[in-house]
């Protein structure tokens, strides 16, 4: 038996398939994982995410301190509740997770990290917070859930007090704020509008019943495995992990250069493969034949070398399969993908695949 | 708690077989196979004239999660394969034991069918890998 979310009786009593996940007892669907996949494209659904680690840390040096954790730079965040998009290093540039970091106050940020990762990040968030004199929290008390789809912020509101509400919808692309007795963010892993709702624990249950009675779909794991690579977003463990660094991994743009006298964990070995160029890298794929890409499958880009499929799924808003690959740098726009021993033709396109409930690739 | 026809033989590897009156077999993956395959994508079913051992991969069921071979139960010579779901893989999903039919062949030898699992003993090996 592994961890359960304080959410695991609703998910029994909606009949969800559990799987184990990084250690969790999760739902993977709830009966049909394309069903819930459309419910989010077209209206509302909402996911349990609270086997996710949610890490204040809090003191007079917190942001030198994450300057210098991060390989992205929290000096850009600047108004109270800003999310940003990061990942944390090794020395050598690979790549521990990747995590958003919420600044609230100018002695407490929040970060939010992945479930497989989180007892390595405490540790090494913990060995690198000492110098800085930065208290690390694992926020156990807290459960979180994701609501998104076009019309999930409008069916989220309704469980707010009403004088609450307007602030709640008014919150920006990447912004979060304490809300209630909730901390609400408008960020999210599928590629559509919505909110994450970091809430009490105990209180998660009656939360989650009342976002079902205001019309929001249950959807499991599956589903927002592949929404998030409809939109294009990788996955820790399946397309990036401690033997890859973010160059490789479509994630340079998360990387802050400047100034360059910010001294971050990993800057250095960045800078070397910088300079001479990352010789492989991540790219998207269309699967132009009948078929589904699946994780590690052989992709052949003829005269230039091999690589491998990091994520495959079949898309159901394409209905095509779609993927993520780590391939040589310079493959070229068409490479090959063994499937069960016969080399299918794929197209190199640049992920997201869809957005907003639209296609971007055809 | 999933549905086995008693009319059927099984597998332990949850394929279903069903003797039509001409002597062939038709065949398909149980309704606890496609429910714990989730909504399939992809169903590739073999050519018609196909010889297959008993053992066989014959096809192949994907669903959104995963792949996987559909073996033949029996050894014999494939005289159909289901089209329609090529166009409509969630046939499989909907109704595992008609519709959503793979294949039909000839078998080249009438008893093995009878060393197949019935319903009861199919059943028995569900509740056994459960645990």
């Amino acid at each position: 038996m592994g961890l359960k979310t304080p959410l695991y009786a609703e998910h029994l009593s909606a009949g969800a398939r559990m799987v184990d996940f990084g250690g969790w007892d999760m739902p993977v669907n709830y009966g049909s994982q394309i069903e819930e996949h459309h419910a989010v494209r077209r209206d509302a659904g909402m996911f349990d995410v609270s086997h996710m680690g949610v890490v204040d840390v809090k003191g007079a040096r917190v942001r030198p301190f994450l300057r210098h954790l991060l390989a992205n730079d929290v000096s850009r965040l600047q108004v109270s509740g800003k999310a940003l998009y990061s990942c944390l290093l090794r020395e050598d540039g690979g790549i521990l997770d990747d995590l958003i970091v919420y600044f609230l106050t100018e002695s407490w940020f929040r970060m939010v990290v992945n479930a497989g990762t989180r007892d390595k990040d405490l540790a090494w968030i913990r060995r690198h917070a000492s110098a800085f004199a930065v208290e690390v929290m694992e926020r156990k008390d807290l459960a979180m859930i994701a609501v998104q789809g076009p019309n999930a912020r409008d069916k989220a509101a309704t469980l707010l007090p009403a004088a609450e509400r307007a602030a709640a919808l008014a919150l920006d692309t990447f912004v979060g704020a304490e809300i209630a007795d909730l901390f609400i963010a408008r960020t999210g892993y599928t590629g559509e509008d919505g909110w994450e709702m970091i809430v009490p624990a105990f209180r998660a249950a009656q939360i989650w019943n009342a976002l079902h009675a205001a019309g929001v779909a249950c959807c499991g794991l599956g589903a927002r495995d592949t929404l998030r690579l409809e939109a294009g977003m990788n996955l820790y463990g399946s397309d990036m992990d401690e033997s890859t660094h973010p160059l490789e991994s479509s994630l340079g743009w998360t990387v802050a250069w400047t100034p360059a006298e910010r001294d971050f964990v990993g800057r250095t070995a960045l800078e070397s493969i910088r300079k001479s160029g990352s010789p492989r890298q991540l790219i998207g794929l269309l699967l132009e034949e009948r078929g589904v890409l699946r994780s590690h499958q052989k992709v052949v880009a003829p005269g230039v070398g091999e690589g491998e499929v990091t994520s495959g799924t079949f898309s159901p808003t394409l209905e095509r399969s779609i993927g993520l690959a780590r391939v040589p740098a310079n493959s070229g726009e068409r490479v090959q993908v063994d499937i069960r021993g016969r080399l299918l033709n794929t197209r190199v396109v640049k992920p997201p695949f869809v957005r907003n409930g639209r296609p971007l690739v055809s | 708690m999933s549905k086995i026809p008693s009319d059927l033989k099984y597998t332990k590897s949850h394929e279903w077989v069903r003797a039509l009156a001409d002597g062939s077999v038709e065949i398909g993956i149980t309704d606890h196979a496609q429910e714990a395959l989730g909504d399939l994508v992809f169903v590739e079913v073999p050519e018609v004239g196909r010889k297959l051992a008993a053992g066989e991969a014959c096809a192949v069921v994907e669903s959104v999660k995963a792949a996987s071979d559909v073996y033949s139960p029996l050894a014999g010579e494939v005289i159909e394969g289901n089209v329609d779901l090529a166009a409509a893989p969630e046939l499989v999903n909907q109704d595992p034991y008609g519709n959503g039919w793979l294949l039909r062949f000839k078998p080249a030898d009438k008893s093995g069918l009878a060393k197949l699992l019935d319903a009861a003993a199919y059943g028995k090996h569900l509740e056994t890998e459960a645990h």
